[in-house]
């Protein structure tokens, strides 16, 4: 175990200065439910770590206005206890109430979940879903990044040395729209996606207005799959309209083979869960009612 | 429809005072507080910290080992080598003590598994160790120490370690073939082979026959608390060792040969035990610290990360099972033949002796062959796991049983019921069973509700499975103390792991004829008290117990010696039941036992009784595990809905403590059948070493498991008990296989049957390589 620096900033002005003046050396840290485990296990060894969960900033919940932002610290638990985001978000809902158990819920926030850059986070492919951007503020200023643009390897993203995630803004969904997160493991919890799909549709009448699927677990990066919009945009909602995303998904995943699965079947998987998953969604568009786990 | 859900049954043939009642047990309030102390908690003033240095590869030779910069570093207070064990002269000290652990081991294999020297055989295995002032000091002067490796090919898996061409761990492992060396090296240490009858003529009688071949992955105990000690070499050469473990006697004199030092210098105090289901009863750090704690001259202290717990310590082994039954068309088994090759980890002696034992056990088979090999491989020295090899065989057997009865179209219950063993019956081996209780298990769940269930729903079925395990008998001493207020001081070596002070106490406080919360039980060092082999193979209740008896049995006799004298008559006139003594028909002479023990410290002294056994009466076990599942068609995600586990428990001393046993074991069993398995990389070392990645069953992995006690007095204890704490875990992966061909169709020739095998195996059956 070697020492680390600990700081814990106030304001995001205050945690911007220091990573800034710390570099590459630094991490910012929220819930630490990755980062600490990631420090025993010699994964990341930064010199110095920013808990940024005391910023007062990085633990709003704004939901004004149809959309929701989330500061970049808030933990599962206060997502899928606010109705407001039950109520309008519910794939949000399926997202943060299976990272981890719930003494980790209690900790771990989707903006950790998001720079944390797993290929299998459960929270990233119901961001890009929902068309979600990362609010980022640097040295420079601020900007905002797309989610699907917002990982760039297993672990890694785009911030800057200088760069802090503050906040996630969702956008309102409008009428006739539904999202959807689901897994798939082998046990029924406690574990790590072999194969995660969040998709939300909206629809119009009886056919597809529009359709985003991401996939985690099957490529370096959450995969948002824009074929399937492709095809389905304007399409009649049809079991086999359905059967043409879960296709499309299959042969758009890139998976390796590893402990969790082999590449065969976790391509097999893609399918299958982009089935379920769009026609979970679909129901939630329709008013309907599915449950989170 | 309804049925009367009774989820915990007891069908008991006799009722006593205290045996059969639920007391509740001496540890329970420190466990629920928080306040027992179990090993990690176990602190000693001036103690410092132990750490291993590991090997990154599975196989390969040490170059050479520099721990100059360890040395150097300022918090190291010693640093030791496999250089620092004795070497084992063969021939004078190289055959294993006569008393350790469950599975035998060559005392210089043993010493190289502790540290290695040469060359290392499996993947984190210790090649030198430091103790430093802190933990975290360790940790760090740890990484100090440089070894350089050459790297050799490596071989994990059984099959492959038999070929011809295999990478060679040992050469001086010589396979013997039929008890005879046969000169042929490489990785098979042994080959046996049982027959009775003349299986060739049995498979011509037969009308049905199935042949399958199985493999099973390399599973762990799971126990939530990992390997830790701490050790004190003291001046007077004296070695203390407290630690949590199932064998206190067996690590001790483990400890002892292998830092060849007098048996007795070493003294082990267990501690409360977290889990150990076979996994602690070798020791790993016990002896590598007793000589950092010589060059530190300060006790020492040391915890295992689960990392290291599971790639190196003592797992349970993958196997390679071929079976093939024959039966008549009116449902005989004439025939059977089975082929088990098992791993043994590093260095040889694996339990598929105990496999091939139980493989065709439960069934009356004229005509049968077994055949086992013991195979190393570059994993880590297998241990004992709860009825060790009984899952891997009968995996194999009960799935091929369950094939045929389909294929006879008769009930798979019954079809057991034709075939099952009883009194008299001849097993492979030769030897004939005592009175077991397989048939009133079998009946008791053909009478279950649960079985006459109906089974309701898309890709739901039911699976049923049945299991033998022969328990062990072995040593074990208890000394009883009579206290002047009555109470009872019980004293004795076996760890409690399962609820046996309770079950131990109970025992001799039947004899005594006094409540059991009279009874006050200690787990002593073994200073203090007779050779006791560990606690395992379903010993404890039934030996320590018989042990408590006798020593019960002792004492009784002396208070009726003592009340006589007190009374001045003879000693044959005086009776003593429930907990009263008299005398004559009259009822002037009569005392209570507290009434006697208070008379005790003037007329002669303290009580104190003896008990001190050997049993060879061991009971035989059988368990039978119904399962209700349902397949995901398109995932091949199994869901267990329902299970009824039944077990005769000869009598079930705590009828609470021994549904314990039936459902962790069962728990274990769908574990090890669904999703346990040691990942291992195309580099030979153990991939997913977290309980992350090594996924056993969680709560909600799990149906409430009903459980049914049955009772058929096992001749061989007083009180008719049976071990109960292993063979629950052997018939869940057969029931659950059993349950996948009526589900899904398919039978499983793998485990575990996770989701990716079990749809791996459909797209095989349907000729597609991934689904598409």
């Amino acid at each position: 175990m070697k020492w680390i620096d600990y700081a814990r900033p106030q304001t995001v002005a205050e945690a911007v200065q220091l990573l800034t003046e710390r570099g590459d050396g630094a991490r910012a840290m929220a819930g630490g439910t990755d980062l600490i485990v990631q420090l025993r296990v010699g994964r990341r060894q930064p010199d110095h770590v920013v808990d940024v969960k005391h910023i007062p900033d990085l633990n709003e919940v704004n939901t004004s206005g149809g959309g929701v932002t989330l500061g970049a610290a808030v933990p599962c638990h206060i997502i899928y206890n606010n109705d407001a985001i039950k109520d309008a978000f519910p794939a949000l809902v399926d997202s943060a109430s299976i990272i981890g158990g719930t003494q980790i819920q209690g900790r771990a926030s989707i903006g950790g979940n998001l720079c944390n850059a797993a290929p299998s986070a459960d929270a990233i492919p119901t961001l890009i879903a929902l068309g979600a951007t990362a609010n980022v503020s640097g040295s420079t200023g601020e900007r905002s990044v797309a989610i699907e643009d917002f990982c760039t390897g297993p672990g890694q993203n785009v911030l800057g040395a200088d760069e802090l995630l503050t906040s996630i803004s969702i956008p309102a969904q409008g009428a006739n729209s539904g999202a959807r997160y689901q897994r798939f493991i082998p046990r029924n919890e406690m574990d790590i996606a072999v194969v995660g799909v969040g998709a939300s549709v909206t629809l119009n009448n009886g056919s597809f207005e529009s359709v985003r699927v991401s996939l985690a677990s099957v490529a370096p990066t959450p995969l948002f799959v824009t074929e399937i919009n492709d095809e389905l945009a304007g399409k009649d909602v049809t079991d086999e309209n359905i059967a043409k995303a879960g296709e499309i998904a299959k042969d758009a995943a890139k998976p390796i083979s590893d402990m969790r699965g082999t590449a065969d079947y976790r391509r097999h998987l893609c399918d299958v869960m982009t089935r379920r998953v769009l026609s979970d969604a679909i129901t939630r568009a329709r008013g309907g009612n599915v449950d989170a786990h | 429809m309804t049925t009367t859900r009774e989820p915990n049954k007891v069908l008991s043939q006799i009722e006593y005072d205290v045996i059969g009642t639920r007391p509740i047990r001496p540890d329970g309030a420190d466990k629920v507080t928080g306040r027992a102390k179990y090993s990690a908690d176990f602190t000693i003033s001036g103690a410092i910290y132990g750490k291993l240095v590991r090997s990154p590869h599975a196989h390969a030779r040490i170059i050479s080992i520099d721990t100059s910069k360890a040395e150097a570093h300022p918090s190291v207070k010693a640093v030791v080598t496999g250089e620092d064990l004795p070497k084992t002269v063969i021939g004078a000290d190289g055959d294993r003590p006569k008393t350790s652990g469950e599975i035998a081991a060559d005392l210089k294999y043993l010493r190289h598994q502790i540290m290695a020297t040469e060359k290392v055989v499996f993947g984190n295995q210790p090649v030198a160790a430091v103790a430093a002032a802190t933990a975290h000091d360790a940790e760090e002067a740890a990484k100090l120490v440089e070894v350089k490796y050459e790297i050799l090919p490596s071989v994990t898996e059984v099959r492959a370690a038999m070929e011809d061409d295999a990478p060679v761990l040992h050469d001086d492992i010589e396979m013997t073939e039929f008890g005879e060396k046969t000169g042929r090296k490489g990785n098979i240490a042994d080959h046996f082979q049982n027959k009775i009858g003349d299986p060739q003529k049995g498979f011509e009688q037969a009308d049905v026959i199935v042949e399958r071949e199985f493999n099973t992955a390399t599973v762990h105990q799971g126990y939530i608390e990992p390997h830790s000690c701490t050790v004190h070499w003291r001046d007077d050469d004296r070695i203390f060792i407290w630690n949590s473990c199932q064998g206190p006697f067996n690590i001790r004199d483990a400890t002892a040969e292998v830092l060849g030092v007098p048996l007795t210098n070493v003294k082990l105090t267990p501690q409360e035990i977290g889990g150990g289901f076979g996994g602690k009863f070798e020791p790993y750090g016990e002896p590598v610290l007793a000589l950092l704690s010589k060059k530190a001259g300060a006790p020492v202290k040391m915890w295992m990360t689960r990392t290291e717990d599971l790639e190196a310590t003592g797992p349970s082994p993958g196997s390679y099972v071929r079976v093939k039954m024959g039966a008549t068309k009116d449902g005989k088994i004439v025939a059977g033949e089975a082929e088990l090759a098992f791993e043994a980890g590093a260095y040889p002696g694996s339990v598929v002796e105990a496999g091939g034992e139980c493989v065709f056990a439960p069934y009356d088979i004229p005509n049968a062959v077994v055949d086992g090999y013991d195979v190393v491989v570059n994993k880590s020295k297998m241990a004992a796991y709860r009825a060790p090899g009984a899952t891997n065989a009968e995996f194999a057997s009960e799935t091929v049983v369950d094939e045929l009865a389909q294929k006879l179209d008769i009930d798979p219950i019954e079809f057991r019921l034709m075939n099952a063993a009883k009194e008299g019956t001849r097993k492979v081996d030769g030897t004939s069973f005592p009175r077991i209780g397989l048939v009133e298990v079998l009946e008791a769940l053909k009478d279950h509700d649960h079985w006459k269930s109906p089974i309701e729903g898309d890709n739901v079925a039911r699976g049923f499975a049945c299991a033998y395990w022969m328990n062990a008998g072995l040593q074990s001493a208890v000394n009883l103390a009579v206290n002047s207020d009555g109470r009872v001081s019980l004293t004795e070596g076996s760890p409690d792991i399962g609820g046996s002070r309770a079950s131990i106490s109970m025992q001799a406080a039947e004899i005594l004829g006094i409540p059991s919360e009279d009874i006050l039980p200690s787990v002593v060092d073994t200073d203090s008290i007779g050779f006791t082999f560990g606690t395992g193979g379903s010993r404890t209740t039934f030996a320590t117990g018989y042990a408590a008896i006798e020593a019960a049995k002792d004492v009784k006799q002396q208070m009726i010696e003592r009340a006589a004298l007190i009374w001045g008559v003879a000693p044959e006139s005086v009776q003593m039941d429930k907990g009263n003594i008299h005398a004559g028909n009259g009822a002037e002479l009569k005392m209570t036992f507290k009434e006697l023990a208070a008379e005790m410290n003037d007329t002669g002294g303290a009580i104190t009784g003896r008990g001190s056994v050997n049993p060879s009466g061991v009971g035989a076990a059988f368990a039978g595990l119904i399962v209700d599942i349902h397949a995901d068609p398109e995932t091949g995600k199994v869901q267990i809905l329902r299970a009824t586990i039944a077990q005769d428990a000869g009598k079930a001393i705590h009828p609470s403590y021994v549904e314990g046993q039936l459902q962790g074991g069962t728990a274990q069993g769908i574990g090890w059948g669904l999703n346990e398995e040691y990942f291992m990389s195309d580099e030979g070392r153990m991939a997913n070493s977290s309980f992350l990645d090594y996924r056993m069953p969680t709560a909600l992995d799990l149906p409430m498991i009903d459980t049914v006690i049955v009772e058929v007095a096992n001749p061989g204890h007083p009180f008719g008990v049976r071990g109960v704490g292993e063979v629950n875990i052997a018939p869940p992966p057969a029931a659950i296989a059993n349950a996948l061909s009526r589900s899904l169709g398919v039978r499983m020739e793998r485990l575990p049957m996770n989701p990716n095998t079990v749809m791996e195996t459909m797209w095989a059956n349907n000729g597609s390589s991934n689904g598409s």
